[in-house]
């Protein structure tokens, strides 16, 4: 609603907007009875109201919460069920219109924005959970079940799926790009617990990547394909199933919150924490910077200074014993006013700085954007990073309070940015490349969770080195000839 | 005073599920159709299980009507915390014809026989909407009733009830034995942890019929006809005013 790119159309005639989109990518100029083919075609499988061309509908379907501009796809198709996609992207193939699997639109690197036009794929109305086995601890779902709607229809089991980003998304596009949240220290990410996955390719084939309706807990069966469709941020195949591995809501959580003299001293902590063998569920770092702005914007009075928060889950007795080796650590590395809470409404009290994050860093400076890098490290190399990232934001005059899942190594500097002063968009977009090489220097990724999206492709060449690209472009090759899959991301 | 609590919970169809009318328009699709605890009746368990917790009560008794399929609720109920259940037995017609005036009755009847210091339900269920089971209990019993609860607590043999009304909030105090029913903003029900439903299990729930508790469950309605709201129509673009005008007149609204 920010993003001020051109005021809406007048709206053209469908038949006039296919012609002057930019994305056919037929040898011959689009001609008015090929686009009428395509668009009955598309119309006889999911039905007049399983097709727009409402201006608004796509403009919604190109863009994410990324700050990449919106790029709107040519048309937006609303298939139900896995036939449908198969039929819609065997039409797209015959007429080489490229494809852009939507599901929540809550991705933070650009990955939906339709850079060549073409067919956006809405899977919002695939929104069943199917299958659910709680003795095996799996269920499968379609891509239009977000992560607290599964949680909250598995509520009466007693079990839940962990892996939580900020935002509510689809679960089968947290799977397209290797989603993480604030708890894979203990419950792994998205790479860990996705047991099968069906997707269509670009030609419409339908595959099971590990043979249908299969879920064991572990295989050794041939290639490895669902992680391979894990994180290739549609650029292989539309994501229509997936089989996810769940695990029992603890008995109970203790959450936790230490200060620190220095951001070495918590990271200090933070793997002595590991070392000891407590099964932490989830630790967060936040800087000085990012404390001042939540005590200013909640109106706390936390210590201005680097600081852990903590979250256990067991039992009631396993809680005491981690409890207190996690007291004991962070106190012998110089922390200060260790608190920690039992009851769900002091625990929401506690980590109320570390809930309000991103909203503090932007009432810093109240009418800009916000944009998170996503660098991750091994954790020795965490405090040197950090360090160097602060000393570059503060030489450079950016906003950037950060906020991190030390317990991985992965880090977010908030940039904090005018939207409209290219200058200052510039200065960010040159730390942020700095801050990634970084990270490559130090062994780590210029990606933890957020994927490669638009802005990350040079990096990423870079993280892998030609070999690994080279490889990952012929498997892009063999799968999508065409490369009419999500074009534009990923690889370049 | 027992320092006993009764929550009735009611088996509803899940709040996120896409209600469907039979083709027969006799009633919705229950058939293979995921249900639930009702969410206000989660919250009165919740702050039932709140309350032992903090030893203002001694023992939570829930207690659900209809058949064998009603035992998974009060299950999830002890899996929250609950102490035992009641099953009261109700199927097939007489389960389908069951509403809040036999339900009180049940819930009365119970009251009585259990002895307790207040019986707390959930303002309504989500698939009736009624708002009466809790009001009619407390007539049958000829008790206090504090209604559409916001804030409980024990005022040593009172209860202080905050109540959610269309000015604003009101607070009552009223004598035990009491009926509570929960509003929205009492309490964020806890999720039943795995151990805790597997450590249910071993919770005892008695069976009875209402004919057991001297109640009569034939019903004074009956349901002619159930139909889905009217389906939204496509909206229609004009260019200018004098067209909104025309049209606007022609449909007979101005």
């Amino acid at each position: 609603m920010l993003l001020g790119f051109r005021p809406s159309l007048r709206l053209l005639s469908p038949r006039l907007q296919l012609l002057q989109s930019r994305s056919v990518q037929s040898e011959h100029p689009a001609t008015s009875a090929a686009v009428d083919s395509v668009l009955s075609a598309l119309r006889s499988i999911c039905g007049e109201d399983g097709v727009s061309f409402g201006a608004a509908v796509r403009e919604q379907h190109g863009r994410d919460e990324s700050i990449h501009r919106c790029c709107p796809p040519d048309v937006v198709v609303f298939p139900r069920c896995v036939e449908e996609v198969s039929a819609l992207a065997k039409v797209c193939h015959q007429h080489n219109l490229p494809i852009i699997p939507f599901g929540t639109g809550t991705g933070l690197e650009g990955g939906v924005s339709a850079v060549k036009g073409g067919v956006c794929f809405s899977l919002r109305n695939m929104d069943q959970v199917l299958d659910l086995h709680p003795e095996d601890f799996d269920v499968t779902v379609e891509p239009g079940v977000t992560r607290k709607a599964l949680n909250s229809h598995l509520r009466d089991t007693g079990l839940w799926f962990p892996v939580d980003p900020g935002a509510d998304a689809s679960l089968c596009g947290m799977a397209a790009t290797s989603a993480s949240g604030t708890n894979a220290v203990r419950y792994g990410t998205m790479r860990e617990n996705v047991l099968n996955l069906e997707a269509v390719l670009a030609d419409g084939t339908i595959l099971h990547t590990a043979g249908r309706g299969r879920r064991p807990r572990k295989t050794a069966a041939g290639y490895n394909l669902t992680n391979l469709l894990v994180g290739s941020e549609g650029t292989l195949g539309i994501i229509t199933k997936a089989t996810l591995r769940l695990y029992g809501i603890p008995e109970a959580m203790v959450s936790a919150v230490c200060s620190f003299p220095s951001v070495q001293a918590a990271v200090d902590s933070t793997v002595q924490i590991l070392q000891a063998g407590v099964p932490i569920a989830r630790i967060e770092f936040l800087d000085d910077v990012m404390m001042d702005a939540c005590n200013r914007f909640s109106s706390l009075s936390y210590a201005v200074s680097p600081t852990l928060f903590l979250e256990f889950h067991g039992s009631e007795r396993s809680l005491e014993e981690q409890v207190l080796t996690a007291e004991d650590i962070t106190q012998s590395n110089g922390g200060s006013d260790f608190q920690w809470a039992r009851d769900a409404g002091s625990r929401e009290r506690l980590w109320k700085a570390r809930h309000d994050a991103w909203y503090a860093a932007l009432a810093l400076r109240p009418g800009c954007k916000a944009y998170a890098t996503d660098v991750c490290v091994p954790l020795s190399r965490l405090p040197q990073i950090i360090v160097e990232t602060k000393q570059d934001l503060m030489e450079n005059r950016l906003t950037g309070p950060i906020a991190g899942h030390v317990g991985d190594g992965n880090f977010h500097c908030i940039m904090v940015v005018e939207p409209s002063d290219p200058e200052e968009l510039h200065r960010v977009h040159l730390f942020t490349e700095r801050l990634a090489r970084r990270a490559l220097a130090l062994d780590g990724t210029c990606t933890g969770e957020h994927g490669v999206g638009l802005g990350k492709r040079a990096l990423l060449c870079e993280e892998v080195g030609p070999e690994a690209v080279k490889v990952m472009q012929r498997l892009k090759d063999s799968l999508d000839p065409k490369n009419l899959m999500n074009p534009g991301k990923v690889l370049q | 005073m027992s320092g006993r609590v009764l929550v009735g919970v009611k088996r509803v169809i899940d709040y996120a599920v896409k209600i469907r009318v039979k083709p027969d328009n006799s009633c919705v699709v229950t058939d293979g159709v995921k249900h639930s605890m009702n969410p206000f009746c989660e919250i009165a368990v919740e702050e039932a299980v709140k309350m032992k917790e903090k030893k203002l009560i001694k023992e939570v008794v829930v207690v659900s009507c209809g058949p064998q399929q009603a035992m998974e609720t009060i299950r999830t109920a002890l899996a929250m915390g609950a102490d035992r259940g009641i099953h009261v037995e109700v199927t097939g017609k007489d389960y389908e014809n069951l509403g809040p005036l036999q339900v009180s009755k049940i819930m009365a009847a119970l009251a009585k026989k259990e002895d307790v210091l207040f019986v707390i339900l959930g303002k309504q269920a989500i698939d009736d909407d009624c708002n009466q089971t809790g009001q009619m209990t407390a007539a049958l019993l000829d008790w206090p009733q504090g209604t559409f609860a916001s804030e409980l607590s024990m005022e040593g043999d009172k209860i202080k009830v905050v109540r959610e009304i269309d000015g604003g909030l009101e607070t009552v105090k009223i004598n035990t034995p009491a009926v509570i029913t929960a509003d929205l903003r009492l309490n964020t029900p806890r999720y039943a942890t795995l151990p805790n439903i597997m450590k249910a299990k071993k919770k005892k729930i008695a069976n009875v019929k209402p004919a057991d508790l001297g109640v009569d469950i034939t019903s004074r309605l009956e349901v002619l006809r159930v139909d889905e709201p009217p389906q939204r129509e496509a909206g229609v673009k004009v260019e200018t005013v004098d067209d909104l005008v025309a049209r606007l007149k022609e449909a007979g609204r101005i």
